[in-house]
């Protein structure tokens, strides 16, 4: 398996009237042909990642350190054709509202078509016919009527498969998905689930899933990497780290899930806030609502274990007594 | 309790613990539809004919997909939108009739919204929120300002730090927890919470599930809670009932329900829920496409079209709510209706044939 993506060091800051740091230090891998979930609370910085990797953060606003390496390709230093050539055709973005990512004053198949004229210069006729192609690939039934139908149209899942089908028209290498199920039906959401499941396999393309449910990155994603405070604190295989959380936020975050609490019986709950992220991380994000917070988790950031072959940790407790050696 | 020395005694029990604490019967609203220049006018048929009720301090939950009319429901019974017909008798008394007047209603009910922050005043601070509906009642200030300090302590919230904060001041999970305290300063006996943990990260929502869980005990509180999400309203509720297409489908006790689901959209809902085990992750999606558009429902079982055990009896006859094991369990599907006329229902183990 060799990396598709590769970041290092990910540092961004947005900067104006506040400052956020939104992300302090993401080292993160994608290989070919896996789904890697990335799982996080509002704020944990998982959709700033996602941006940063397309290049969609506002540029005067925003200060991004570290690397970012898509297929060899240094993806902060991208620019003008070469950028747009990546978007899309490298690299393409499902987001979690359908309604405002597609243009509402052009059909489904002049959207698709359109992109695909743009990236592949082919003629008006080839592109509609992979429109109407897309739109069958991702199950939208009588697609070719459809073609014709503008966003506003399409209940809320066919709207999310059209955007699917706009994604993957120019077949993309890896696709970024945003919460794409966040906003739909529990019925519609497991379909779209499934559909991202079988064109993963169908394209072999590499899929980042963004979410903030677990059953959601259970039923989606191969790896997962669980996001706190603008950091990845664990990732590994996703039946490694649901089976056996090792950083006491994952630990906590699975516990306070409703899913498996008998009736009566309190859930357990992570206490207080997420971090406000006015300053860099000096020490743990966590420490303020960990459970088993000792003396130095306050005072030095903690290093980032591998606990198991793949499978990191980024808490001192996972590194023992000499923890402060390795740091 | 000393607690309400200062404010507002909660409306007194009347009917005992055997007469439910809310009925609701033949619940119906329908919004029209403008049509085009000659179309004929068309009708949402938000809720329709909706029965139910909500024993003395028991959580009946909620569910269903959107346009199935649970919010409606809700929203009908504060009388936010009137209903077009139907009876409200909340302690066994008329709602908007003799017995009890709008106002006598709504404080003896108050509701929880999804957006925490576009049910408070921004212009007001957390302490007058929560006074607004004292000091509309008659109390005094100071007495108000009394209650409203207690309530932000039981709700988690230091009130010398967040009494005079603003909401854009405070977090998601501070600003539901001001709802719920301002819901509690009536002393209201039946809190409908609509959605009210669906916007919350996941830790945060925990700590209000086992904060409402605490308040209900606390404050003989009966909840109608109301919620997409079915883990959270297993977790919660003690009996639930599931709307589809603004009818109820099937209702019974939690664990029944779970168990023992009769009607193919409640299995569908329930087998639609992502697993949390990654050996085992769903294979096939329960239902094709997505919930239709309560305009115009369809005929017969409003489920039909969408069904996989569907058969053309199902189109014809509107299925009635009928028992699936005992009386408390009842699920609107002509397969567990002996001799309804769908192939299914002459199956029936013959004890619930002669039933």
């Amino acid at each position: 398996m060799s990396a598709l993506v590769e970041i290092s060091d990910l540092h961004v800051r947005f900067v104006g009237e506040r400052t956020v740091h939104a992300i302090n230090g993401v080292d993160l891998t994608l290989n070919a042909g896996e789904t890697l979930g990335l799982l996080g609370e509002s704020g944990s910085g998982k959709s700033v990642t996602l941006r940063a990797l397309l290049r969609l953060l506002p540029k005067r606003r925003t200060v991004i350190s570290g690397s970012i390496r898509v297929l060899d390709q240094d993806v902060l230093a991208l620019d003008g054709e070469a950028l747009s050539r990546f978007r899309g055709r490298t690299v393409s973005m499902i987001f979690q509202e359908p309604a405002l990512a597609l243009d509402p004053v052009y059909s489904i198949g002049s959207q698709i078509a359109e992109t695909v004229m743009r990236h592949e210069g082919c003629s008006r006729a080839a592109a509609d016919q992979r429109a109407l192609e897309m739109l069958n690939v991702v199950r939208i039934p009588s697609a070719k009527s459809r073609l014709a139908a503008y966003p506003h149209e399409l209940s809320g899942g066919m709207r999310q498969r059209a955007m699917i089908a706009l994604a993957l028209s120019c077949k993309p290498k890896i696709l970024l998905a945003d919460e794409p199920t966040t906003a739909l039906d529990a019925t519609v959401q497991i379909q779209i689930l499934l559909l991202l499941r079988e064109l993963q396999r169908e394209f072999g393309m590499s899929v980042i899933f963004v979410t903030h449910d677990i059953g959601v990155a259970v039923e989606i994603s191969d790896r997962l990497a669980v996001m706190y405070g603008g950091q990845i604190v664990e990732q590994g295989a996703l039946r490694d780290i649901i089976r056996a959380p090792s950083h006491p936020y994952t630990r906590g975050l699975l516990g306070s899930n409703a899913h498996a609490a008998p009736k009566g019986q309190r859930l357990e709950t992570i206490p207080g806030a997420p971090p406000v992220l006015d300053a860099v991380p000096r020490a743990c994000p966590f420490a303020a609502r960990c459970a088993v917070v000792e003396q130095r988790c306050n005072l030095q950031p903690p290093p980032v274990v591998e606990i198991a072959d793949g499978r990191l940790t980024r808490c001192f407790l996972a590194a023992g007594q000499d923890a402060s050696a390795m740091n | 309790m000393d607690r309400n020395a200062a404010s507002l005694p909660q409306l007194e029990d009347l009917g005992g613990a055997a007469q439910p604490l809310l009925r609701v019967e033949h619940l119906t609203k329908h919004f029209p539809v403008a049509g085009g220049l000659l179309a004929k006018r068309r009708t949402v048929r938000a809720v329709d004919d909706v029965t139910f009720a909500v024993g003395k301090g028991e959580t009946l939950g909620i569910v269903g997909e959107s346009g199935c009319g649970k919010s409606t429901t809700a929203r009908v019974l504060m009388q936010l939108a009137p209903p077009d017909s139907g009876e409200i008798l909340f302690d066994g008394m008329l709602v908007g009739g003799r017995d009890m007047s709008i106002a006598e209603f709504r404080r003896g009910v108050q509701m929880v919204f999804q957006d925490s922050y576009a049910s408070l005043n921004p212009r007001l601070t957390v302490e007058q929120s929560i006074t607004f509906g004292l000091k509309a009642q008659g109390i005094s200030g100071a007495a108000a300002r009394k209650v409203a300090r207690d309530l932000l302590s039981k709700v988690g919230l230091r009130p010398e730090i967040f009494a005079e904060r603003y909401p854009h001041e405070i977090s998601g999970g501070q600003r539901q927890r001001v709802n719920i305290a301002r819901a509690l300063a009536l002393s209201p006996r039946l809190v409908i919470l609509d959605e009210a943990v669906s916007a919350l990260d996941k830790s945060v929502e925990a700590q209000v599930l086992n904060l409402l869980v605490d308040l209900k005990t606390e404050f003989g509180l009966t909840y109608l809670f109301i919620s997409h999400d079915l883990n959270v309203v297993r977790y919660m509720s003690d009996r639930v009932m599931v709307m589809y297409l603004g009818e109820v489908v099937e209702y019974g006790p939690v664990e029944s329900l779970w168990a023992r689901a009769a009607h193919p959209y409640t299995r569908a809902l329930l087998s639609a829920m992502p697993s949390i085990d990654p050996d085992r992750r769903t294979q096939t999606a329960p239902l094709a496409g997505d919930p239709p558009n309560p305009i115009d429902p369809p005929s017969g079982c409003r489920f039909h079209p969408r069904c996989p055990h569907a058969e053309p009896v199902c189109a014809q006859t509107k299925p009635p709510l009928f028992a699936v094991e005992d009386e408390a369990h009842r699920a609107a599907c002509l397969m567990i209706v002996p001799g309804s006329g769908h192939s299914a229902s002459a199956r029936l183990p013959s004890a619930m044939r002669d039933a």
